[in-house]
């Protein structure tokens, strides 16, 4: 099993837009690499042929009628939003001028 | 008197008696958290103003001799992980240290139909991912039993309160264990349902596949009756069972003859703490001796458990909580563009390990490690349920130990995280095959630290399992007793 490399954990940081600090950075890989040491037992058993099982559940799709019901209040719904303007979230400037 | 001692079954039937009042009995619970919550701190939130209401609102029924539900003027709280609306709902995270719920979840409506005392909202490891409630942002639980020993967790504030009295019943959640666990460290009666059993709906979602609410009560008769309230199918939660709801009060039943029992041999291995494994055989002679069939099982993938759980549920997990990114609700740091935002918003208001988990899940999840870590996590869990279901061929419940040692030390495990999922063996392949499962009472540690029994049945088949239990718990006396803190009764 190849070790993880802090390019990995940067790409992973990354990817889950959290940041490592500099300080944190060995004692991440060292946990994350002991963890993966830890699952790598999995790959002793042979699984070929089976289907892999992500939900217990015999439940496909769930339907409903398509048809308009009550649904939250738009200021209830909006009243977490850690910034908001004319009923719309506001975020940072996405788009330049 | 102690009414804060007393299961709600008994506080019921003295309300319709009218021996006390739910004014009464609601004061007498206060004094107790007043007594107990500076040494256990079950409580992240306290709704002490509506609980009298709701009191007196009982009170006044039954004055005017109307009929009153079974934990109408009784009260309990829920775990802070469960929406409530208009009442603060934190998960125990800085990210969700002000959210207010604009709506309810599915089982806190159905709570509401009976009209209990609410007494507030418990602590928890954040976002339930630990097993000791060290991982709340905002303060430790301490089990009642011992103040320097965790109580378990994630559902930790849930089962703290109900051994210490500062709650008749709670409701807690259960993603790898975090109910039946903590049950087991602080000596009360905990139940994960059938997966799809109990709506997930304004449950804060952790890992969708696993994650179930269910109750945490003094005995086996309560956990019934409040899963009978809990329990149905939710239009709101696609994952819901359509199965009819069958009456678990009235499985409650002294009767496991000719019962047969499962011992799965691979959950009594070298290692195990001695007094653990004590308790859970003399269990198993118990039921022996009132006449079930107890016979030795195989459950040969028992060892992957804990590999298959820790990729599955992170990387549900990171995506669950992809939604914290500071824009809709929940916490948000500023930066100079979204991007930036989001990074420091996560960054700063998630706690260690849920940050550790996120970058697990994500790490499973991502291209080139996709196949070799989360589709085989979900290959080896086929193999797992397959186990069980040819367990169950054979048997009608399996009978275990809940976790493989009495509680800890608070912060004996805290620097190593993979210690700390090992605790997890004997309770996430529940999650995993998505079966019902008890943990209760059955015996203490020489440092009267109680152990957990876990009774584990078919899907959809919590009524055996709850016969099983009550038949257990009627046999003998120490389910009864409650930690004292020191602190007059």
């Amino acid at each position: 099993m190849a070790k993880v490399t802090e390019k990995d954990l940067d790409m992973v940081a990354l990817l889950s837009r959290l940041e490592i600090p500099e300080t944190d950075k060995a004692r991440s890989l060292e946990q994350l690499d002991a963890f993966l040491q830890y699952v790598d037992n999995l790959s002793a058993i042979p699984t070929d042929d089976v289907e892999p099982l992500a939900h217990v559940l015999p439940i496909h799709n769930v339907f409903r009628e398509d048809v308009v019901r009550p649904s939250l209040d738009r200021d209830l719904a909006l009243s977490n939003a850690p910034l908001k303007e004319d009923g719309y979230f506001k975020v940072p400037k996405i788009l330049e001028d | 008197m102690k009414l804060y001692a007393k299961p709600a079954h008994e506080l019921h039937e003295m309300l319709l008696k009218k021996e006390i009042s739910s004014t009464e009995l609601t004061k007498d619970v206060l004094v107790r958290m007043d007594e107990t919550e500076d040494k256990v701190r079950a409580y992240i939130t306290e709704t002490r103003e509506t609980a009298l209401q709701a009191a007196a609102a009982a009170d006044e029924k039954l004055s005017r001799g109307e009929k009153i539900a079974y934990f109408e003027g009784i009260p309990g709280a829920i775990k802070d992980n469960i929406c409530t609306k208009g009442v603060k709902t934190t998960c125990a995270s800085k990210m969700l240290e002000n959210f207010v719920p604009p709506y309810d979840a599915t089982v806190v409506e159905h709570l509401a139909a009976e009209r209990p005392v609410i007494l507030g909202k418990l602590n928890m490891d954040e976002f339930a991912m630990g097993g000791s409630t060290e991982n709340s942002a905002f303060h430790e639980t301490r089990n009642p039993w011992n103040t320097d020993c965790v109580p378990g967790g994630s559902s930790g504030g849930s089962a703290a309160a109900v051994a210490a009295g500062s709650a008749i019943w709670a409701l807690g959640s259960d993603t790898g264990g975090s109910i039946r666990q903590p049950a087991s460290f602080c000596g009360v009666v905990g139940m994960k349902p059938t997966y799809g059993r109990v709506s997930r709906y304004g449950l804060v979602a952790f890992a969708s596949s696993l994650d179930q609410i269910g109750p945490v009560t003094r005995d086996v008769t309560d956990a019934a009756h409040l899963l009978q309230v809990i329990a149905g199918h939710d239009e709101y939660d696609s994952t819901s069972s359509a199965s009819e709801v069958p009456d678990f009060p009235g499985a409650l039943r002294e009767d496991v003859k000719g019962l047969k029992i499962g011992v799965p041999k691979e959950f009594f291995v070298k290692g195990m703490d001695a007094e653990v494994e004590e308790a859970v055989r003399g269990a198993v002679k118990k039921f022996e001796e009132l006449g079930a069939d107890v016979q030795e099982i195989s459950l040969p993938h028992t060892e992957y458990a804990i590999s298959v759980y820790y990729l599955i549920a992170p990387a549900e997990a990171a995506t669950n909580l992809e939604r914290y990114d500071g824009v809709s609700y929940g916490a948000r740091v500023d930066g100079a563009d979204v991007v930036e935002m989001m990074t420091k918003t996560r960054s700063e208001k998630f706690g260690e390990e849920v940050k550790r988990r996120i970058l697990i899940g994500n790490y499973a999840l991502s291209a080139g490690y996709y196949d070799a870590y989360y589709l085989k996590a979900l290959k080896v869990r086929r193999l797992i349920k397959e186990d069980y279901d040819k367990a169950f061929q054979t048997v009608d419940v399996i009978v275990a130990p809940t976790a493989p040692t009495p509680a800890y030390k608070i912060g004996e495990m805290t620097n190593d995280p993979l210690k700390m999922y090992l605790q997890d063996v004997y309770t996430v392949p529940l999650n995993l095959a998505g079966l019902p499962g008890i943990s209760l009472p059955c015996g203490y540690s020489g440092a009267k630290m109680p152990i957990g029994l876990q009774i584990i049945g078919k899907p959809l088949d919590e009524a055996t399992v709850l016969r099983a239990a009550y038949t257990y718990e009627q046999s003998q006396t120490f389910c009864r007793e409650m930690a004292d803190l020191g602190v007059k009764a």
